[in-house]
């Protein structure tokens, strides 16, 4: 057969709902953008435990401490399940991390924010979930099969977390003056990193068209992002708290809510590297890398000594 | 052994020692949480300090629970977790501990665990119900801490060069800290249990575990104690700082 045919029966595939499977001939392109996508979500989980983690110490009720251990724990696991889907696709976890490592791969630019209060363990949970939950329903349906797989099971979790996220700052926001305050000072820092999330502008996008032919994405970042705007805008009136965008108001004839321009120099910025805490993230997980290293050759080391062990006994 | 129904003088202490060392423990071992040296055992070590959290949880709520009975004051598991005092705290000294490298952390949860199972063993036939039922309750979970903490010290003890000297290394300090697991305070005295058995197992069972790891029992150490009743080293004022911190900024605050 000619390449070309076999162009032909992917997209067919991908036209009448066909999973694309490990083994399933596919573009290289494909392959490549799938790596790329699904190893920068699992970044993603692997640097969003840094910021939350931040606050187990300091959690303020026994109960809290317990909710938010429970909450960054799975997303190890969901780190842990998206490598594995990246791996079907050819490239080992090593090479992956070493990639997250050297700065290569990026990861999500929000949590190159810091987490400033115990509010923020709420705003993270309701937005920022909030957002990636948008983005995660969206990629139970991906063309790739190991990786729409992979999300159901993210999808169940991470509603879970974003509920828990809104209670924490509906505590707050009945709480004392200072809660108050402090629930607000969170929105308020949150929100507009929150928007960003889902990338730039579909005029900026360069990856999109392809993708959302391949359906690696079935909405567009805009379409994402509207969806995103207009359901917290009805969250938001139960907290009793307001958004920082003054140009936010319902738009009768889109039927959607009309809200005010993000500032990309700022989302470039962060995306580049230089955002607040960028340097600090990376530097945690070499950090842990470089002190785990002894640990995992030891394991290794561990696991052959073992093994020839075994191999003497049966012989 | 059928122990006698304790007093509420000897068994409120007792709960919170063992809720204090469960909370201390906890704490330390979160702080791996993000930081581990590979994910699946960044997830276990987290799993471990969840559990012993909620074992704490089921102490503490005990303990308020009496308390409540015997002064009419309402205490709850978060105002005795958050609002006592370092020299109130009565957990073992090897809890508070600095978590150290992974050969430290590990070793620590070994000794931890192992003495832990032998002690709910005895605990869960204890004539105090609700004692015997968290204990039992606890078993499990350590029954898993000991079979993930004990493979480790085996793989680190029997690994490369670098793991033995390290968990070598980690051994003489923490080995002084394990006296006090065997030595009864004066609220233990009462309680029925046995602390001469469970001292004569819990040897047993490292030294098995240590001859498979390739280390050996340090000799000749001055063990520490004084956790049990409140005497402290310096690390347990800073964990406390660091925890209760919001709790003792906002009083009386709902969260």
């Amino acid at each position: 057969m000619q390449i070309q045919d076999f162009e032909k029966i992917f997209q067919g595939k991908i036209d009448t709902e066909v999973k694309i499977e490990p083994k399933d001939w596919m573009p290289d392109a494909y392959r490549k953008t799938n790596i790329r996508q699904i190893s920068q979500h699992a970044h993603s989980e692997v640097v969003g435990m840094l910021p939350e983690g931040n606050w187990i110490s300091r959690a303020p009720s026994l109960k809290r401490k317990a909710i938010l251990l429970a909450k960054v724990q799975d997303e190890a696991g969901h780190g842990l399940y998206l490598y594995s889907a990246a791996e079907t696709l050819g490239m080992s976890r090593d090479e992956m991390i070493e990639q997250l490592l050297t700065g290569k791969a990026k990861y999500s630019s929000i949590f190159n924010y810091p987490t400033l209060t115990w509010a923020d363990m709420g705003a993270v949970g309701w937005l920022v979930d909030g957002a990636a939950i948008l983005n995660q329903v969206m990629l139970c349906r991906t063309s790739y099969g190991p990786y729409a797989r992979a999300m159901v099971r993210i999808c169940k979790e991470e509603s879970f977390h974003q509920r828990q996220g809104f209670e924490i700052l509906l505590v707050l926001s009945k709480g004392t003056p200072e809660q108050k305050a402090m629930c607000q000072d969170a929105i308020n820092r949150w929100w507009w990193p929150s928007l960003m999330m889902f990338g730039p502008k579909d005029t900026e996008s360069t990856n999109s068209d392809q993708s959302m032919k391949w359906k690696i994405k079935r909405k567009t970042n805009d379409e994402l992002r509207q969806q995103f705007v207009d359901m917290v805008v009805g969250q938001i009136k139960v907290l009793g708290m307001t958004l920082p965008d003054a140009d936010l108001k319902w738009n009768e004839d889109r039927n959607h809510y009309d809200f005010g321009e993000i500032d990309w120099n700022e989302f470039w910025a962060v995306v580049k590297g230089n955002g607040p805490c960028n340097k600090e993230r990376l530097d945690a997980r070499n950090q842990a890398h470089v002190e785990g290293a002894w640990v995992r050759e030891a394991a290794m080391a561990y696991a052959e000594k073992k093994a020839k062990k075994l191999e003497m006994k049966v012989a | 052994m059928q122990q006698p129904i304790p007093n509420s003088k000897f068994l409120i202490p007792y709960c919170l020692h063992l809720a204090d060392t469960t909370l201390i423990l906890s704490q330390r071992n979160s702080e791996w949480c993000g930081h581990g040296p590979i994910l699946e055992q960044d997830i276990a070590i987290t799993n471990i300090s969840l559990d012993l959290l909620g074992q704490s949880r089921n102490f503490y709520q005990y303990a308020a629970e009496l308390i409540s009975q015997k002064n009419g004051n309402i205490v709850t598991e978060d105002s005795l977790a958050y609002l006592r005092e370092a020299t109130e705290f009565k957990n073992l000294l090897l809890a508070e501990l600095p978590r150290g490298d992974w050969g430290n952390t590990i070793l620590r949860q070994y000794f931890f665990s192992e003495f832990q199972f032998i002690l709910f063993e005895q605990l869960k036939n204890h004539s105090d119900t609700q004692l015997a039922a968290i204990a039992a309750k606890g078993i499990k979970e350590t029954t898993y801490h000991i079979r993930w903490s004990k493979e480790w010290v085996i793989r680190l003890g029997d690994g490369t060069a670098e793991s033995h000297d390290r968990i070598k290394a980690a051994l003489p300090i923490l080995w002084t800290y394990t006296e006090e697991l065997f030595i009864p305070a004066e609220y233990e005295v009462n309680l029925g249990i046995d602390f001469d058995i469970m001292k004569k197992i819990w040897l047993e069972k490292v030294m098995a575990v240590f001859e498979e790891a390739t280390l050996s029992i340090p000799e000749n150490i001055v063990m520490h104690t004084g956790g049990k009743n409140g005497l402290h080293t310096s690390e347990l004022e800073l964990i406390l700082a660091e925890m209760q911190q919001l709790q003792r900024t906002y009083p009386g605050a709902e969260w």
